[in-house]
C-alpha cells in the first residue's frame, strides 16, 4: 500500500471516477488552471481539460444552483465550495434545490450531485471560515453528509459519493490534507452509512467523526498509559446515513460514551447520537453520555487559543474520567 | 423611474415565419392550450374557495399567451423551468388537468403524488422542470438544464421564467454572468406583470428602458415584447432560440403582461389596495390574450364565435372532470412521507439499505 | 352549486365575517361577479360568483360570522330548484372537527403511568438497574462507587446462580420462614440486606479456601504492656491487640502483594497499596470501614484511626467513601473469648484474616518444657481464583514472625 496524503487520495478519486464515467465533472472556484485552492485537483485540468474540470467565478449560488440543475439532466457535477463556510451563500440551492426538488417532485427527478469541501477550525481563519456545517446539513432530509477523517476512507467514500445517486455533501479539513494514509493501489470503494472501528476497546467509547475521531484516538492512547483505561474509538465517517448499528454495539459493549465532534455543542452531530443511545440503548448505560465539542462561540481567531477552543485530548480525557 | 413606452409596434407578427407556417388547427389548438390554463385555473380557484385545497394558489390567469407561446416552440432537447406560478408552464407543456389538479388537492394521484403542491409541478419526460418556490432559486437550474444540453453535445436550450421580482434577486445575476462567460443556451424570460407580490415594479427596480436591459451587463442579447399577443410571443422566443441552438448563446427577454387575480389568492390588496380596479379592468378589456388571439383567428377566418364556444365548453368539462377526479382520488398514504426523499431508499439498492436515513423514533 | 359557502381566501383562514353584500336577494348573478366583501384573517376580500344564476337566499347577512365551507347564500340558475331543501348539509368544517375527538386513539390514561418510586430515588445507572432488576437486588440495599455515590453495574453483586441459558438447574430454594405466634418479623436494613447480598454471593460463588496458625503472642502482649504504660503516664490512648494486628497484616500484606489482589473476570489485579477493611460491628450488623495506606501508617496512627471509626461507626456518621477501596479484611472476635473461626471474603478482595482471642495455654518451649504460653490463631479465608494455598501459607508465615516480634513492625 502506498503512503499518500488526503489530498492525493481524494485526487485519486476524481481522476478515477473522470475516467470511469464520462459524466462526472469538477466545478468550482480555482479548481482547474490554479489546480485548487488546497491542491486537491492539482493535475486534473492538464490531465482532463476544460469540459471535466471547469473554473468558475466566484458565484457559490449560481454555480451550485448551476451543478444541480445539471445533475437533474443526468450530469454527475462534483462542485467545489472553498471552505464549506462559503456555502452559506448557496443555502437555497443546497437545501431548497438539492436537497428537496426530489420529494417536491414525487420522485421523479434525482439530484446525483456531489458538493465538496473543507469543513473546520483551527487554522486561525476565523469565524467566518470556520464553519462546520454537517449538522445544519445532515438536519435536512433528502441530503447526505460524509466526514471522512483519513485518506483511505477520504478516497474509498468520494468514489461512492460521485456514484451515489442522491446530493452528498462532503466535508473534507485542511489540516488532514497533508496527513498521510495507507491507500490501497487497487481499487476500492466504501460505503456510505458504515462507521468504523479505529480502535478496540471495553471501558468507554469514543464516538467521533472527522478530524475529532483522530483527537478521541490520540485520547484513547493516553487513556490506555496514564488511566489504564481501554477507550473504543468509533468513527461515524458518514453522518446520514448513520450506521446505527455500529453506536448501538459500542454503546452496549462498554456501557458508556463520551462523544467527541467538532460542531459546536448546541443541536450538533453528537447531540443526535446522544439521542439515539438515550433512545435505543438506555438501559446499556453505565454512566450518563459526555459530550466534548466546539466550545460554544464563534471560532476566535488567536492562534494562542483557538486550540483550546477544538476539542482536544485532555478535554476528552477529563470527561471520561468523569464517568470511568 | 424613466421608462420608454414601446410605440405600438409596426411588426405584424403573425408573419412571422414561425407563425406564418402554422396550420389552422395549430392554430387553434394554440387557442386551446390558453384556454385551457385559464379553465383550469378558474376551476381550481372556486375548488380552493371551498376549502378543497390547502397552502397557496398562485394563479397564472391573464398571462397565459407566454407559457402557451414560449413551450409551443420548443423541441426534444429545449427544456422549461419555472418558479412557484407554475401552472401555466405545466399544462403548456403538455401535463394533463387531472395530475394537475389532483396535486392541488394534495392527492397520490397529482403529478407531485401531493407532495409538492401549487407550487412544485414537475414533467421531466415533458421537459418541464418544475415548480419551484423560492423566488429567484429556479435560475441557477436553469442555468445547469443549459449547461447539461451542451456538455453532452446536444442541439438545445433551457427556458427558464422568472418574474419581475425575481430579477433583484442576486443568483439570477451570478447566472447571466456565467450563461455568459461559458457561452450557454439558457433563455431567461421576464413576465414582467408589474407587481412582485403588492410592490409595483418601478417601486422595486431602478429601471432604464427595461429589466431585460440589464443584460447588456453581461453582453447577453435582450428583447423587450409585449406578452399579451401569442404571434410575438413566438417571434421573439424563435430569435431567441436559434441563438441558442445555433450559437450556444443565451438572450434576456421581458414580456409585458399581467395577472387579474392577487399575488396568490390570499392576496387582499390586490384590487383597489395596491393597484386600482380600473388598471385591472382596462386589461381585462383591451390586453386580454385570449381574446387578442381569438381576434386575430376570427379575422383570420379560422374560427366562429360558435366554435369558440364549443372549445370553451369542452375544457370547462374537462376541468369539472379533474376536480372530480381530485376529489376521488386518494391522499398519499402515512407510510408515503418518507418515500422520494432518497433515490437509493427508493430503490433499495445497497446504498440504500445501508446506515440509517430518517431519524423517528 | 346552488349553495355558496364561506370561500377559503388565504392559506391562513379559518372563518370570516360577511361585511357587505353586494348583490341583493333576486339579483342576477353572473360568473366572476362579487357576491359580497368578507373580512378574513387577514383582509377584506372579495367572494366571487363561479356561475350564474339568481341570489334566492341571504343565510349570513351583513356583519355575520360563518367558518370556511359554512353556507351563507343560495345561489339558483335558471331552471334550477334548491337541492339542499329547507335543511342544508350541516356545515362541512364543523363535522370533522366535532368527530376527532371519538375517532382519535385513546391517549394512555395518566394511571396507567408507572408510578414514581416511593421515598428517596436511589441513584444508578440505566444498566445497574437492569442487571439488578434480573438478579433481584434490591438497589436502596447497594452502596453506589459511581459518581455521586451513583449505584453502577459493578455494585451489583454477582448472582449466586449462572445465566439461565448456560447455567445448570438453579439450586434448591431454602424456603423462607413464616414467621409464628410469639414470633417477630423484623424489616431487613439496608444494612442486613447488603450483608445477606454480598457474604451470600461471595460465599456460593468464590471458591474459598481456609488456613490457620497459632502465633505466640507474649511478646506482643510484653510490648503492648510497656507502651501502654508509657501512654497512660503521657495521657495518650490505650493501644489495642488489634492495632497490633493490624499493623502486622498491612505490613505483610505489602510484601505479599498477589494476596492483597482482585479477581478481575481476564485477569489478577495487584494493588499498589494496602487498604484494610476493618470489620466493625455495630448494632445492627456490622461495617467495614478502610484504614488506607496501611502499610505506610505507625502503630499511633492506626490505633487512632481504629478509635475514630469505631465511634464514627456507632454514631453513623461515616462518609460513603470511607466504606470503598478496601484490599483486604481484618475480623477479630477475640474480645469475645472466640479462639478460632474463618471468616467469608469479602468480594472483591481475595483474603480476609479473622483474629482469634490471646489464650493462656501450655506449649512445649525451645527447652523441651511445658510452659504457660499466650497464643493466638490467626485464620485466612482465601479466594482460590487469586491466592492459592501455599501463596496464603507464606503470607501467615510472615505475619506470625511479625507478630512474634514486634519490634519489627515499629521501624
Amino acid at each position: 500500500m502506498a503512503l499518500i496524503e488526503y489530498r492525493d487520495a481524494l485526487n485519486q478519486a476524481f481522476a478515477e471516477e473522470i475516467e470511469r464515467d464520462p459524466n462526472v465533472v469538477l466545478i468550482g472556484e480555482e479548481v482547474a488552471q490554479y489546480d485548487g485552492a488546497y491542491k486537491v485537483t492539482r493535475g486534473l485540468w492538464k490531465r482532463f481539460g476544460d469540459k471535466r474540470v471547469v473554473d468558475c467565478p466566484i458565484s457559490e449560488a449560481g454555480f451550485v444552483g448551476m451543478g444541480v440543475g445539471a445533475s437533474m439532466l443526468g450530469l454527475r457535477p462534483v462542485i467545489e465550495i472553498m471552505f464549506w463556510s462559503f456555502a452559506t451563500v448557496a443555502y437555497d440551492q443546497i437545501v431548497n434545490n438539492a436537497g428537496q426538488i426530489r420529494y417536491m417532485s414525487g420522485g421523479l427527478i434525482n439530484c446525483p450531485i456531489v458538493i465538496r469541501g473543507p469543513a473546520n477550525g483551527g487554522t486561525n481563519v476565523g469565524a467566518t471560515h470556520s464553519h462546520t456545517p454537517e449538522n445544519w446539513l445532515a438536519a435536512i432530509p433528502g441530503l447526505k453528509v460524509v466526514c471522512p477523517a483519513t485518506a483511505y476512507d477520504a478516497k474509498g467514500l468520494m468514489k461512492t459519493a460521485i456514484r451515489d445517486n442522491d446530493p452528498v455533501m462532503f466535508m473534507e479539513n485542511t489540516l488532514l490534507y497533508g496527513e498521510k494514509g495507507e491507500v490501497p493501489e487497487e481499487e476500492y470503494l466504501i460505503p456510505l452509512g458504515v462507521a468504523d472501528l479505529k480502535r478496540e476497546g471495553s471501558d468507554v467509547s469514543l464516538i467521533a467523526h472527522g478530524r475529532s475521531a483522530l483527537i478521541a484516538l490520540k485520547a484513547a492512547e493516553i487513556l490506555a498509559s496514564e488511566h489504564n483505561i481501554n477507550a473504543e474509538v468509533l468513527d461515524l465517517r458518514s453522518i446520514r446515513p448513520l450506521d446505527e448499528d455500529a453506536v448501538l454495539a459500542s454503546v452496549r459493549k462498554t456501557h458508556r460514551a463520551v462523544l467527541v465532534d467538532e460542531n459546536k455543542p448546541f443541536c450538533g452531530v453528537s447531540a443526535q447520537i446522544s439521542t439515539l443511545i438515550m433512545e435505543k440503548a438506555f438501559d446499556e448505560l453505565d454512566a450518563p453520555v459526555r459530550r466534548v465539542c466546539t466550545l460554544d462561540a464563534p471560532a476566535i481567531y488567536s492562534p494562542a487559543v483557538e486550540p483550546l477552543q477544538l476539542p482536544i485530548p485532555q478535554r476528552i480525557i477529563n470527561k471520561v474520567l468523569e464517568i470511568c | 423611474m424613466t421608462t420608454t413606452t414601446a410605440a405600438p409596434s409596426p411588426v405584424d407578427y403573425a408573419k412571422a415565419p414561425v407563425n406564418a407556417q402554422l396550420t389552422p388547427e395549430e392554430k387553434i389548438e394554440l387557442l386551446r392550450q390558453m384556454v385551457r390554463i385559464r379553465r383550469f385555473e378558474q376551476t381550481a380557484l372556486k375548488f380552493y374557495s371551498q376549502g378543497k385545497m390547502g397552502g397557496f394558489l398562485h394563479l397564472y390567469i391573464g398571462q397565459e399567451s407566454i407559457a402557451v407561446g414560449t413551450v409551443s416552440l420548443l423541441g426534444d432537447d429545449d427544456h422549461a423551468i419555472t418558479a412557484y406560478r407554475s401552472h401555466g408552464h405545466a399544462l403548456a407543456s403538455g401535463m394533463g388537468m387531472n395530475e394537475c389538479m389532483a396535486e392541488l388537492y394534495g392527492k397520490a394521484t397529482g403529478c407531485s403524488k401531493g407532495k409538492g403542491g401549487s407550487m412544485h409541478f414537475f414533467a421531466p419526460d415533458k421537459n418541464f422542470w418544475g415548480g419551484h418556490g423560492i423566488v429567484g432559486g429556479q435560475t441557477p437550474l436553469g442555468l445547469g438544464l443549459a449547461y447539461g444540453v451542451k456538455y453532452k453535445g446536444l442541439t438545445g436550450s433551457a427556458l427558464c421564467f422568472l418574474g419581475d421580482g425575481a430579477v433583484n434577486q442576486g443568483c439570477f445575476y451570478e447566472c447571466l454572468n456565467m450563461a455568459s462567460l461559458f457561452d450557454l443556451p439558457a433563455i431567461y424570460v421576464i413576465e414582467n406583470n408589474k407587481y412582485s407580490m403588492g410592490t409595483s415594479f418601478d417601486r422595486s427596480s431602478v429601471v432604464d428602458k427595461c429589466l431585460a436591459q440589464r443584460a447588456e451587463a453581461f453582453g447577453i442579447e435582450w428583447e423587450q415584447a409585449d406578452g399579451e399577443d401569442l404571434y410575438e410571443v413566438r417571434a421573439v422566443t424563435q430569435r431567441a432560440l436559434e441563438r441558442a441552438h445555433q450559437e450556444s448563446r443565451p438572450t434576456v427577454i421581458e414580456f409585458d403582461t399581467y395577472r387579474y387575480y392577487g399575488h396568490s389568492v390570499a392576496d387582499a390588496k390586490h384590487k383597489g389596495g395596491y393597484r386600482k380596479e380600473e388598471e385591472i379592468e382596462k386589461y381585462k378589456n383591451e390586453h386580454d390574450p385570449i381574446r387578442i388571439f381569438k381576434n386575430h383567428l376570427v379575422a383570420e377566418k379560422i374560427l366562429n364565435e360558435e366554435q369558440y364556444e364549443a372549445i370553451d365548453a369542452e375544457l370547462k368539462k374537462e376541468a369539472n372532470a379533474s376536480a372530480q377526479f381530485a376529489d376521488e382520488s386518494a391522499p398519499p398514504t402515512e407510510s408515503s412521507i418518507f418515500e422520494d426523499v432518497y433515490y437509493e431508499v427508493d430503490n433499495q439498492t445497497e446504498a440504500g439499505r445501508t446506515g440509517r436515513h430518517f431519524f423517528n423514533d | 352549486m346552488p349553495i355558496i359557502t364561506m370561500p377559503k381566501l388565504s392559506d391562513t383562514m379559518v372563518e370570516g365575517t360577511i361585511a357587505r353584500w353586494k348583490k341583493k336577494q333576486g339579483d342576477l348573478v353572473e360568473a366572476g361577479d362579487i357576491l359580497a366583501e368578507v373580512e378574513t384573517d387577514k383582509a377584506t376580500m372579495e367572494m366571487e360568483a363561479f356561475d350564474d344564476g339568481v341570489l334566492k337566499e341571504i343565510y349570513v347577512s351583513d356583519g355575520g360570522v360563518a367558518k370556511v365551507g359554512e353556507k351563507v347564500a343560495l345561489v339558483l340558475a335558471e331552471g334550477e330548484t334548491d337541492e339542499g331543501g329547507e335543511t342544508p348539509p350541516a356545515p362541512k368544517a364543523e363535522a370533522p372537527a366535532g368527530a376527532k375527538p371519538a375517532e382519535s386513539k385513546a391517549a394512555p390514561a395518566p394511571a396507567a403511568a408507572p408510578a414514581a418510586p416511593a421515598g428517596s430515588r436511589v441513584k444508578a445507572s440505566p444498566l445497574a438497574k437492569k442487571i439488578a432488576a434480573e438478579r433481584g437486588v434490591g438497589l436502596e440495599s447497594l452502596e453506589g462507587s459511581g459518581p455521586g455515590g451513583r449505584v453502577v453495574a459493578k455494585d451489583v453483586p454477582e448472582k449466586g446462580a449462572a445465566p439461565a441459558a448456560a447455567a445448570p438447574a438453579p439450586p434448591p430454594k431454602i424456603p423462607a420462614t413464616a414467621a409464628g405466634q410469639g414470633d417477630q418479623r423484623i424489616p431487613l436494613t439496608g444494612m442486613r440486606r447488603v450483608i445477606a447480598e454480598r457474604l451470600l454471593a461471595s460465599k456460593t460463588q468464590l471458591p474459598h479456601f481456609y488456613l490457620s496458625i497459632e502465633v505466640d503472642a507474649s511478646a506482643l502482649m510484653r510490648l503492648r504492656k510497656e507502651l501502654n504504660s508509657a501512654n497512660e503516664s503521657a495521657g495518650l490512648p490505650k493501644l489495642t491487640i488489634n492495632d497490633f494486628i493490624l499493623l502486622a497484616v498491612g505490613r505483610a500484606a505489602s510484601s505479599h502483594p498477589y494476596i492483597n489482589a482482585s479477581w478481575a473476570g481476564d485477569a489478577i489485579i495487584q494493588y499498589g497499596s494496602v487498604n484494610i477493611s476493618v470489620a466493625v460491628a455495630v448494632d445492627d450488623g456490622l461495617v467495614t470501614p478502610v484504614i488506607r495506606d496501611a502499610h505506610k501508617l505507625t502503630l499511633k496512627e492506626i490505633s487512632a484511626t481504629v478509635k475514630d471509626f469505631a465511634k464514627r461507626a456507632r454514631d453513623k456518621k461515616l462518609k460513603p467513601e470511607e466504606y470503598q477501596g478496601g484490599t483486604i479484611t481484618v475480623s477479630t472476635l477475640g474480645a469475645y473469648g472466640i479462639e478460632q473461626f474463618f471468616a467469608i471474603v469479602n468480594p472483591p478482595q481475595a483474603a480476609i484474616v479473622a483474629v482469634g482471642a490471646i489464650v493462656k495455654k501450655p506449649v512445649v518451649n525451645a527447652k523441651n518444657e511445658i510452659v504457660v504460653g499466650e497464643r493466638m490463631t490467626i485464620s485466612l479465608s482465601g479466594d482460590h481464583r487469586v491466592v492459592d494455598g501455599a501463596v496464603g501459607a507464606e503470607y501467615l508465615g510472615t505475619l506470625r514472625k511479625l507478630i512474634e516480634n514486634p519490634a519489627l513492625m515499629l521501624f
